[in-house]
This record gives C-alpha cells, structure tokens and sequence, in this order.
C-alpha cells in the first residue's frame, strides 16, 4: 500500500490539520515511509490471537453513577480563546 | 559540596537531623537554575512557589511530620498539569494554558511536602527521542566532549538535563516508549518506568493512553525507590490506576540477589550493534553474576516487531488524544479570515498549534484507523502486541526474575544530527524500550559506564509486573557494582 499525494491529502482532512498544497508530496513521502516500516506486522503469523484491550488482565474499576463535581463554569471556561456570556464561543455553525 | 548535588536520600536525611533547612536547599537548587539557562531544561520557573513549599516544609519537618520527599526541591516535566502554572506539553497549541487544577501526581508530591521549582522541557506532546520538538527549543545534555551541543534525549529531556545537571534533586518523567529510559541512559542517571496502571495518569496530558506511565528520574536508584513510593497508588480518578498497595520501594533495597534468574534475550542482539554496547552489556551480566544471580539465556520471538506495532498504536490513541485541540477550550486559536467557518477554524489551529512530528503522528494515526486500514493495521498491531506480552508472560513464568538489556543502541548523538533523518530513524533510539511499554511492564535504566568518547552508556533491567521493588533492588545491585560516579564537567 502506498501513500499518494490524494490519500495525503485526505487524511489531512480527517486529521483536522491544513496542509498546503505544496507540502503535499513531502507529507505523502514520509507518511510512505511510515507505513513501509508498519508493514512488517505482515511476516506475524497472528491466527487465533485477540487484539489486546488491555494490557493488565484487571478489570476497570466502577464509581457510583452521581455527580462528584459542578458549578464550576468560570474554571471550565478560563482557559477558553473566546468565551462568552457563559458559553464557548465559536464561528457560526448553522447558517 | 553545594546541597543542589545531593541525592534525595542525603537531603531527606540532613533536612530531618536539621543539618540544612528546606528554604537554604530550595535556594542553592534556584541559584543552580538561573546559571543554567544554556541547558534549556527549565522552560517556566517557579521560585515563588518553590520557596512557599519550602517554608511549609521547613514547619513540617519542625512539627517532626516530615514525609521522605518533605523539603525535596524537584523538577516537573511540563507534561503534568499544575494548577495556575503554564502546563503545555511543550507545545504551542496549549500556549497559554494554566490548568485550574492539579494532576494526581503532583498533587501527592505535594501533598508529600515537595517542592517544584518549574516545569521542564520535553519533546512537543511527548512525541521524540532528543528534545528537539519542543515549543521551547531544544533542551542540551550537560555532558559534552567536543564543541557540539548533544541531546539529552527524549522526550523527558529537560528532566534529564536538569538532574544530571544538579539543578534539582530529582524529575518527574513520562514513558510512552522509552521517554525516560533513554534521556537517563543519555544523562547518566536513573529513570524507571512502573508498571503500567501504578501511576495515575490523571492530569497527565495524554499521548498513547494505553502506553503512557510517569516515573521519577534521579541521580541513584535509592532515591528512584523513594521517589516512587510517593508517586505511587490507587486514583479513583484514573479508572486504569491498580487497586493495589504500595509497597515500600526502598525497603526492597536489600542488594541481595543471590539465586535470582537473569534472563538475556538473545533478539536483543541486533545487527550492527556497536560493540561498546554489547561489551557493556556483558559486563553488566557478570557483575549480577558475581553478585549470585544465575544468568540466562531466553528468547523474546517477536522482538523485532515491537517498534513497527508501538508506530502504530502509538499514534491511532494519539491522534484520537490529541483531537481536543481544536482552538475551542483552551490554548491556541488561529485568527480567521472573513467566511471561515468552524471547519476552517479546527484546521488553522491544528496547523498552526502543533509542530511537524505531532502533525505527523496524528495523520499517521488517522490514517492506520480509518475505514478499510483498521484491521489492517491497528487491529493487526494489537494482535502483536499481545504476543509481544505472551514472550515476557513465558518468560516469566520459565522462572526469569528480571531481564537485563542495553538501555540504548548509542551514546547521547548531537542536536541537530538527526535532521536529515526520515522519521523512522529517529525511531529505531526505542528500539530495546519500547516493548517494555507494550507488555506493561516496569523497566529501569541504570547507569553503568562511559563510552570511549566519555559518554554515559545505560544498562535497562526489565521487571515483573507490580515488582518494582524487586527490579529496584537488582538495579541497586548494578549500581553498587558499576560504581558510576561520573559527572559531567560543568560549560554552562
């Protein structure tokens, strides 16, 4: 499998992160590269082996479903690029 | 000698017998750091607080409620949030960024009676094997044989640097692949990665969730042993954190280890290893031998797939991690132009806010788990993975108590040397850490030796898992043996 300059630019896309046109092809390059070095996973012999969820054979703990914190919109939001009136605020979404 | 060269052990010690006082080892650890500035460890500075701990420590300590760590000036990888204190993971998209509360760890530090004295530069996101992605500029090792600048590793680069430096007694660091094995192994001094689910990860800015674990970097495995006790525990908070009890790490310092079972993998020997590691390597076998472990040789089979799997997994939890920087809660927005839209918004920021590896890496992982490539590779990796644990799981269970390794293919190479590197290069530094990681496993690298150019070279011990305090104790056996006191001749 190798990457081209269109499949490049698609997961830039996916990924959220604008690439420019010009960058392209030295993107796909290395992402090539990358994913030449995966293909090795190929030579395993992986019959009958379960994808690993977890690493420590522990299950993960449970808490009691009720609220342990809140009333802190001024902390939540004080870190914000543009918050307002008590909301997030972000370029008009719905036109 | 100036207290900021102590260990944890002396200081804790001297602070209890009143020898010195919190506030005087705090100063001379400050007055270390604004001399420092050439090395790039310290990237925010935090005296103010350092020295309102200090006093407070300096009460408890005087009440005789004095914790092992009361008093103890650390460093703190800008990796962990601190409340009201800047917490980037050396990037640019979390410029800004002063969390409103405080991650697990610190938080126990704190509560131990530690000192911060700032947050240390790392690799941007974690992500690096020489410090050189950092937001910050490069964090340089202190050890230097010519006019070149090295690399103190990565991605705990500026904990490593800083410790090895003396300008604080000890480091937080993480480990995704080998981010603190490799920069102690670079810096000469000791870092140990636990078991995964020993250390909370809350408040820990994440990277590769099922990898990432935090560790302490020191200047001997004594003050790892402390210095990991108190990190160490059950967080409601992390719902991957082990209900376990923490033992007394320091307590299982005993240096015996006599009938103890070393296991030497065969697969670890690579093609063009340098024989100055492979010697070392050796040499560190003998010196458990003489001290009456048995040593043996094992075989781990799918070693050799260890590091395309990690850059696999690696980055798919990454990019899923690292899809909150978006330019909304918090850190960097880019400006927009008249019309864009939040589409346009989300990839100016990303852009803009995260350097080329993260880019990288994120795509990489977008790419490995979208439709139609994620059986292909992602399910493919995790089904390696799990039989890159089944060779330890055997090998543990043949009787093998620990597993001795070189901590690095090479010695600390230049900043700068690299550039012209593919990416995957760059990788091949985890290549004897990074299954540590996959299997969950506690691993510590040691410093055994100099290297004929008079760089550290580092030896890793691999654990069972929840041993720590077993693997601590061959480690300190090491050390006695190896005897390392070397330290770099101070330029900065």
């Amino acid at each position: 499998m190798s990457i081209d300059i269109e499949t490049a630019r698609r997961v830039a896309k996916l990924a959220r992160i604008r690439v420019e046109a010009p960058d392209l092809p030295k993107l796909a390059g290395q992402l090539n590269d990358i994913v030449s070095f995966m293909e090795q996973l190929n030579e395993v012999d992986v019959t009958g082996i379960e994808p690993m969820t977890s690493v420590t054979p522990m299950r993960l703990k449970r808490r009691a479903d009720v609220v342990t914190d809140g009333n802190i919109q001024g902390q939540i939001l004080k870190n914000a690029p543009d918050a307002r009136e008590g909301f997030f605020a972000v370029p008009k979404v719905v036109e | 000698m100036s207290a900021n060269t102590w260990t944890i052990a002396a200081a804790r010690d001297a602070l209890r017998k009143g020898e010195i006082s919190a506030v005087d080892l705090t100063m001379s650890c400050l007055t270390a750091i604004d001399a420092a500035d050439d090395l790039g460890a310290f990237v925010h500075k935090t005296p103010d607080i350092a020295l309102d701990q200090a006093r407070a420590a300096d009460a408890r300590l005087k009440a005789g409620d004095a914790p092992d760590l009361c008093g103890i000036p650390l460093g703190i990888k800008d990796l962990f949030c601190t409340k009201g204190v800047p917490s980037q993971a050396a990037s640019n998209i979390l410029r800004g960024f002063r969390p409103e509360y405080e991650s697990t760890v610190t938080s126990k530090l704190f509560d131990a009676g530690a000192v911060m004295l700032g947050k240390l530069n790392m690799d941007e996101f974690a992500m690096g094997s020489s410090n050189e992605t950092s937001c910050y500029g490069n964090a340089v090792n202190p050890w230097k044989i010519d006019d070149r600048k090295l690399t103190p590793g990565g991605s705990s680069g500026g904990s490593a640097a800083a410790v090895a430096a003396d300008l604080c007694l000890g480091a937080t660091g993480t480990d995704t692949g080998g981010s603190i094995r490799q920069p102690a192994a670079f810096t000469g001094i000791v870092g140990i990665k636990p078991t995964y689910g020993r250390v909370s990860r809350w408040g820990v800015v994440a990277f590769a969730s099922s990898l990432d674990q935090a560790g302490p970097m020191t200047k001997s495995v004594r003050d790892a042993a402390i210095f990991l006790s108190a990190m160490s525990g059950h967080d409601a908070k992390d719902s991957t954190s082990a209900d376990l009890p923490v033992p007394d790490f320091e307590a299982a310092l005993t240096g015996d280890i006599r009938g103890k079972k070393i296991g030497i993998p065969k697969e670890y020997r690579m093609d063009g290893m340098p024989a100055e590691i492979e010697a070392l390597w050796a040499k560190g076998a003998d010196m458990l031998r003489d001290a009456g472990a048995e040593i043996v040789d094992i075989s781990l089979p799918h070693t050799k797939y260890a590091l395309p799997a990690y850059y696999v997994i690696a980055p798919a939890e990454a990019s899923s991690n690292l899809a909150r920087y978006d330019g909304v809660r918090y850190g960097h927005r880019a400006e927009l132009q008249a019309g864009d839209g939040i589409t346009e918004m989300y990839e100016k920021t990303r852009a803009e806010g995260f350097g080329p590896e993260v880019q990288r890496r994120i795509m990489v992982g977008t790419y490995v788990l979208s439709a139609g490539f994620y059986d292909a590779y992602y399910n493919r990796a995790r089904k390696v993975r799990a039989l890159i644990k089944r060779d330890f799981d055997l090998a543990f269970a043949a009787g093998v108590d620990a597993i001795l390794t070189p901590a690095t293919p090479s010695s600390a190479f230049g900043l700068g040397e690299m550039a012209s590197a593919d990416p995957v290069e760059m990788y091949l530094n985890d290549v004897f850490t990074v299954t540590v990681n996959l299997a969950g496993l506690p691993g510590v690298s040691v410093p055994v030796g100099l290297d004929a150019k008079g760089l550290p070279l580092g030896l890793q011990l691999i654990g069972r898992p929840w041993e720590e305090g077993d693997l601590l104790n061959h480690a300190y056996v090491l050390e006695r043996a190896a005897g390392f006191v070397a330290k770099p001749g101070k330029w900065w």
